[in-house]
Formats: structure tokens, sequence, C-alpha cells
């Protein structure tokens, strides 16, 4: 069965490539817009690895990730947050909020699924 | 890790050959977008999997180059063939880096200067590559790191294994797993990490590879990287012998007393467990360190091994040894099985026969390669050349799947590159030179390859000025090489420009017209030997041909008796033998000389040339051989027969007889010497000169 990873972003684009690049690599993909969507969609389905950008609207990459980890099920989870600015504050902030790694905009398909596979496998 | 670098190799090599081949086709035809695709993705191909597979200083070197092609494949450079001539120079020298080569850092430099310059706008520094193509040593680095994470790692969504075989991406890699901070079951917290690793790897990719494998993990764990094994850093101090041997070598300890101490000792891990000075874990973690590093540095010193077997030259020469001596005793077994008449033998004797054959010719075919290999470099040397010298020059090749013998194409190498030079330099005209005479600007030549029984046939035509008959007679007069009223032959006076120090050239033009050259061309083919001929016409160009056996192992002979003793004369020297008659020896009254048809042959009688004892029959035979362009005879008793000679070298206290090539084993056991004709000429001529002279 293949995997499942979500990709919580609000730019159109951004999602479409990340759900592009990770269909080929042969990825199932759940597409959420923003945090509260995200959320109510990891309640649905079982998912294995979540993307999340930082700033969106409703409910932002960092409140996203905390609630993530507060459920049981997704407690363990790799979560990579996608950040435009390099600096350490937001990483910092992210990673306190139990992210996993992240990964610096703009990247290549080829960067994304590297950290994919090093944090998914 | 190192699989993949050979792989990177084994492919870049393919695309630089590719790169090579596109360039010089692109130079023809500037616009083929087709090509300069193909040229981009080279280059592009070259720089990105050189970076994958840590061959970081190709990539930054390449990275100039791709840009640049980048802006010719969409049409905002054009090509030039300063663009073609600096691409040419990149790709030799990115074979350098792949080749693993010291490169020369200013010529880097000035290439990349060269295609620096010519990207219009300045605002390429930036492109992000390069930053992390910084070069890194390529160069392999045993590391030893301890990977000790924070109990807590497992909640950040991280899992340590997949970081565990990222690492063994790297290079060779031992994982020794530390269990000695697991705590009893009743105080074990499921969801917390107790496990800490030390790994040791070795990578040619750098300690920021390694770095980066914990990018995500690095404030929650602490991460600590040693070089243990440089290149070659500490093999010095741990290479050495170990006490035991020092003490053996100098006859200070006897070995059966070293064997029973040794047996009574444990080993120092045992020991130290034993007193809890350590824990089992750190000692299984040292031990590995220790393997481990005596592995990578066995491998350095392992040849390297590709897809296809590599096999020592000597061993296919034995090979070939081999199969000859069995050539040598099928042949008697035939020739035992036929007089016996036996139709179970002979049946038996047939099928090894066969099998034989087949064994035999499998045997040759290993060694074959074919000449392509050798063509190929050529289409480059004749690019540069004909630059060089300002001239315009099409190279040509047809046959180049034509396989001949290993050795025999190796040392075709240096005699093809002086007869081309030969052509370009000599034969083509300058492009305004051949308009005049109503030829297109851009001279041809042509190299071609083709079997002709057992010979191989290379032709190396151009389409120039020919040879000048008379300007070669008269520097042939003039360095005494000929008398002035001898009459020759086109080809005898073409044959002249292989003599020793030979030029007509006016002026020495640094590639060629110093007259070294040809008669190395002519010495060389005569060890393979071969022949060369050379036909010219005025204005039309000069064709010459070189023809080569196929093998050098195996010849076909004439099989000679003088004095009971046998010898082999190879078969192409030979012309035809006739009767030498005691009339005839008593009509030349003494002298050496023959009357063949009208032609005056001189001939060296073998058995007088090697002191043999005994007369000679009343009946003897001249066999006329054709050495160095002249006919000489050489008498024998009698004259066997065609004989497949299978050449075995004579062995080192034979060194000095030079008269003798090799010899060869007959079916019967007996030795036959294979007489090296020019040489025996030469000697005979000397003695004459000697004794009359």
């Amino acid at each position: 069965m293949s995997k499942v990873i979500m990709t919580a972003d609000d730019s159109t684009s951004i999602r479409q490539m990340v759900s592009f690049t990770l269909k080929q690599a042969g990825y199932e993909v759940v597409e959420a817009v923003d945090g509260r969507d995200a959320l109510s969609k990891l309640d649905c389905s079982p998912v294995h690895m979540l993307i999340t950008d930082l700033n969106m609207p409703n409910m932002d990459g960092i409140e996203l990730i905390k609630q993530t980890r507060a459920k049981p099920q997704y407690k363990f989870i790799p979560i990579i947050m996608l950040s435009t600015e390099s600096q350490d504050t937001k990483k910092q902030e992210g990673k306190a909020a139990g992210a996993t790694g992240w990964i610096v905009k703009p990247f290549k398909p080829e960067q994304l699924l590297a950290v994919i596979k090093k944090v998914l496998g | 890790m190192e699989t993949h670098a050979e792989a990177y190799r084994a492919e870049a090599s393919e695309l630089l050959l590719e790169l090579e081949s596109s360039l010089l086709l692109l130079e023809e035809t500037p616009d083929d977008d087709e090509l300069i695709g193909r040229v981009f993705r080279a280059m592009h191909t070259i720089k990105g999997s050189g970076a994958m597979f840590g061959f970081d200083e190709v990539a930054a070197f390449t990275h100039e180059v791709e840009t640049v092609f980048d802006l010719v494949r969409n049409g905002k450079l054009t090509v030039t063939k300063h663009l073609v001539d600096l691409a040419l120079a990149a790709r030799d020298l990115i074979r350098k880096m792949i080749d693993g080569e010291e490169v020369d850092k200013a010529e880097a430099e000035e290439i990349t200067e060269g295609f620096k310059k010519m990207i219009p706008t300045s605002k390429q520094p930036e492109a992000p590559s390069t930053v992390e193509m910084v070069p890194e040593q390529t160069v392999n680095v045993t590391y030893r790191i301890r990977f000790r994470p924070e109990s807590h790692l497992l909640t950040t969504g991280t899992n340590p294994i997949l970081l565990l075989e990222e690492m063994r991406e790297l290079g060779p890699c031992q994982v020794v797993a530390q269990t000695g901070g697991v705590p009893l079951l009743s105080e074990y917290d499921p969801e917390a990490l107790y496990l800490f690793w030390d790994i040791i790897l070795t990578t040619g990719r750098g300690i920021n590879a390694i770095k980066d494998v914990f990018i995500f993990v690095e404030d929650v764990c602490e991460i600590k990287i040693d070089v243990i094994d440089g290149d070659g850093r500490l093999d010095v101090e741990t290479g050495y012998k170990k006490l035991g041997e020092i003490l053996l070598e100098r006859g200070d300890l006897r070995f059966q007393d070293l064997r029973t101490v040794l047996e009574d000792k444990k080993f120092l891990g045992e020991l130290l467990v034993e007193k809890k000075a350590v824990d089992p874990d750190a000692v299984s973690s040292a031990l590995a360190e220790q393997a481990h590093v005596k592995q990578v540095r066995q491998k350095r010193q392992e040849v390297e091994t590709v897809s296809s077997i590599r096999v020592d030259a000597d061993k296919l020469d034995s090979l070939v040894d081999l199969v000859g001596e069995l050539v040598t005793v099928q042949a008697s077994l035939s020739q035992k099985a036929g007089m016996q008449g036996d139709a179970g033998l002979s049946r038996i004797a047939e099928e090894v026969e066969r099998l034989t054959g087949y064994l035999r010719d499998n045997t040759m075919s290993i060694r074959m390669l074919p000449i392509s290999t050798t063509f190929s470099k050529f289409k480059r040397l004749v690019r540069d050349l004909s630059n060089e010298l300002g001239k315009d020059v099409l190279l040509t090749t047809e046959g180049g799947e034509t396989e001949l013998d290993k050795t025999v194409i190796e040392r075709l190498n240096d005699p093809l590159v002086h007869i081309i030079r030969n052509c370009i330099d000599h034969g083509i005209e300058s492009p305004e030179k051949r308009q005049e005479k109503g030829k297109l600007g851009q001279g041809e030549i042509r190299l071609s390859a083709a079997h002709s029984g057992p010979n191989v046939l290379i032709r190396i035509s151009d389409d120039g000025a020919g040879l000048d008959r008379e300007a070669i007679r008269a520097k042939a007069i003039e360095r005494c090489l000929l008398a002035p009223e001898t009459e020759l032959t086109d080809s005898d006076v073409y044959s002249m420009i292989f003599a020793p120090g030979f030029s007509t050239a006016a002026t020495i033009t640094g590639v060629s017209g110093r007259g070294v050259g040809m008669d190395v061309v002519k010495r060389s083919v005569d060890t393979l030997r071969g022949t060369i001929e050379v036909t010219s016409q005025r204005d039309r160009g000069t064709t010459i041909t070189l023809k080569l056996p196929l093998t050098l192992a195996i010849i076909d002979g004439l099989l000679v008796e003088v004095s009971d003793a046998y010898f082999v004369l190879p078969l192409w020297v030979v012309k035809e033998v006739v009767e030498l008659t005691r009339a005839d020896l008593a009509e030349a009254h003494g002298k050496h000389i023959a009357n063949v048809r009208g032609e005056i042959v001189p001939y060296v009688p073998l058995r007088d040339f090697f002191r043999m004892d005994g007369d000679p029959p009343p009946i003897e035979q001249i066999v006329i051989a054709e050495v160095d362009g002249n006919r000489v005879g050489f008498v024998v008793d009698h004259v066997i027969g065609g004989h497949q000679t299978v050449i075995k070298t004579l062995g080192t206290l034979y060194n000095n007889s030079r008269e003798f090539s090799g010899a060869t084993i007959l079916a019967d056991g007996t030795v036959a010497l294979i007489v090296d004709a020019p040489v025996i000429v030469r000697q005979a001529t000397d003695e004459t000169i000697r004794n009359y002279g």
C-alpha cells in the first residue's frame, strides 16, 4: 500500500507542484488549503506524513503542527514545514511545536523527494 | 558509493565521447538544435550526476559550460569556433578530473573565465547550485561518528533508522548500537529512545555530507564526528608489524613459544570486559571500527573492477601459449592416428582436431579488438593539427569494426599518427591552393581497414598534392641513398620516404619536416611483420597501405631442412623456390649468385651461414624471399612445406641470437627455429663485405 502524504498550503501552485511530484513518486496525496482544513481532513483518513506551509490563513503552520502532534495517532509521524525564510526563529518555533524538518522555498522536486526519503523512508 | 562513482565514471566517459563527437559535428552545422540540445544534456548530466557522486570539482567546473550552452539552447548565443574550441578544452579537463588526474588550476580558471565572458549579463554568479558545489575532497575518508539522540527524538517524528540508512548510502558503513542505556522494563518509557549508535563510515563526500544527514536533528542529538583514517594519514603508525612479528624476525623468539603464549592470552576486549572496565557494546564498536578501517585500506589497494573482466595480458599470453602447445600435440596425434589406420583412433583424433581449432580461434578472438578504438582518437588529432596548420581537413573512417590483435593495435597507434601528420602537413594543401587547383577547399583523409585473408589492410589516403617524385629522387641522390643514374619505378622512389631522416619539406613546421617519423613507421610495421605500400598521383593524393598479420602468435611458415635440422621461414617473405644444382654452382664460379629466369639473385647458403656439418645433397633448394625490397635466396637442403607455426619465444639464454625470431615445435616434438630473414641478409652482407671488401 502506498503511503499517504498530506500537503497543506494556501498557494494553489505550490500545492500542485508538491502534489504532482509526490504522485509521480508513487505516494498518495491529500491536499488541504489551510491549517483548519488540514486538521479536519487528518481526522477523516490516516496520513503517514504532513508537509505544511507556515504562513496560512485560518490556522497557520505552527498551530497545525502543535495540534497534529497532540493527536495520539500522529504523535510520531514526520512533519515537514515549508518556509520561505531561512531564519532560525521560525525554524525553532516550528521545531518546538514538533516539526521533524523543514524545506526552504524555492526547492526542486528532487530536494523534496530527498527530504521525504530522509524522514519517511 | 564506490560503485556509484564507478558507474558515474563510466557514464561520464560515454557522455564525454558523445560530447566530443557532437561538438565536432556542431562545428560543421552550428545551427543544429538537436546537437546543441545533446551537448547541453551531456554537460548537464555530467554536472548533475557529478555533484551526486562526489565529483564536486567536476560539477563546479561544468557549471559555467552548462550555463553557456543553456543560453545557446535558448537562442541567446550562437555557436562559434571559439566556443567549440573552449568546450573541447573543457571536455578534456573534465575527463582529467573524472579520471582523478592532477588538473592545472590555471587552465581550468582560464576556461571558466572564457565561458564567463560569453554570458551576456552579469546576473549569473548567484546561481544557487554553485553555492552547494564548493569543491570538496573526493578522496575517501573514514569517520567515526557518535550519534546520541535525546530520549524524546521519536516525538519529533524522526525515525533514527532512516538516518542510519542515509548514512549507509554515503559509503561503506558499520553501525554498532549501544544498548547500555536501556532501563529495566519497570522504568521503561515506550515512547522514549534509550539507544545510541557508533558509526564507522568511509566516504568521499566530505564531512558536510554527514552533517547533512543529521541536519534536522542536530539540536536534539549529540553528534560527534572524528576523522579516523584519512588519505593515508594514519597508515604509517598503525600499518607497522606487530610486536610478535618483529621478535620472530629478529630471531629473539621461537615460533612455538610465541604460539603457546598467544594461546593463553585472551583478547584485550575480553580482558577489559571481564574486569568491567568497559561495556561489551563499546568493545564491539571498537572492533567494528578496527575491521572497517582494515577493510577500507585493503580496498584502496585493490584494483578497481569493472563490469567486463580485466585480465592481465600475461595471463592471456600464457593461454595462447598453452593453446599453441595443444595445437602441436594435436598435430602429432593426428599424424600418429593417420599412420595407425585405426578407425576409432582416427575419429577421436579428428574430434580433437576440430575442438582444438575452435579453441585456437576462440583464444585468438579474445585478444582481438576492433580497430575503431584507435580510429576514434584520430578525429581529434586531425582537427587539432589542421587548425594549427591552417588547413581544412575532414577525416572519414571505414571498417572500424575490423578486429586485430590487441598488441598489433597498440603498436599501430604511433605509425598511424605519423602517417596522418604527414598527410596533413605535406599532403593536403592550404584551402586557397586547393581552390586554385579546382579542388574543394576542404581536404579529406580516409582511414579504412579491411580483412584480406590472414592479413588486415589499413589504408590511409588523402586527396592532397601527392608525392613529388622528382623532389624525392633529388633528395635521395643528395643524401647518397641513390646513384644519380639509377632508374627506379614509382614505388621504389616512394619507398624512399621511409629512409631514416628523409624529408623533402623545405621548412620545419613543428608538426613534421624533421625527417623523423616515416622511418619509425617503417620500423614499427616491420616489427609487426607487416609491409607498407605507397601509391601516389600528382595532385590527386597519396595512399599508404599497411598490410598487417591478424595475430602475432601463430604465423604461416615454410618448413625447410638443412643438415637434419629444421627451420621455418615466414611465408610472407617467401616468393618462390627454385633448385640449385652443381652445374649452377660451377657456373657462378663460387659466387653466391643464382640466375633465376635471367635475373641475378644473390643467396645465402644457410648450411655455411650456420656453420653446419655435412655435405649438401646434389640438388639443393633456393628459397627466394623478398627482404627489404630485394630478392634474396636462402639455400636449404629440402623444402618440406607450409607449416602453421605456433611461435614460442626463445629463452633468455638465446637473447643474443638475433638470427632467430623464435622457435616452434613440430608434430614429432622436434624444435624448428624461426629464421629472421632480414637479419640474416644483413649479417651475410656484412660478412661478405669483410671477406672481399
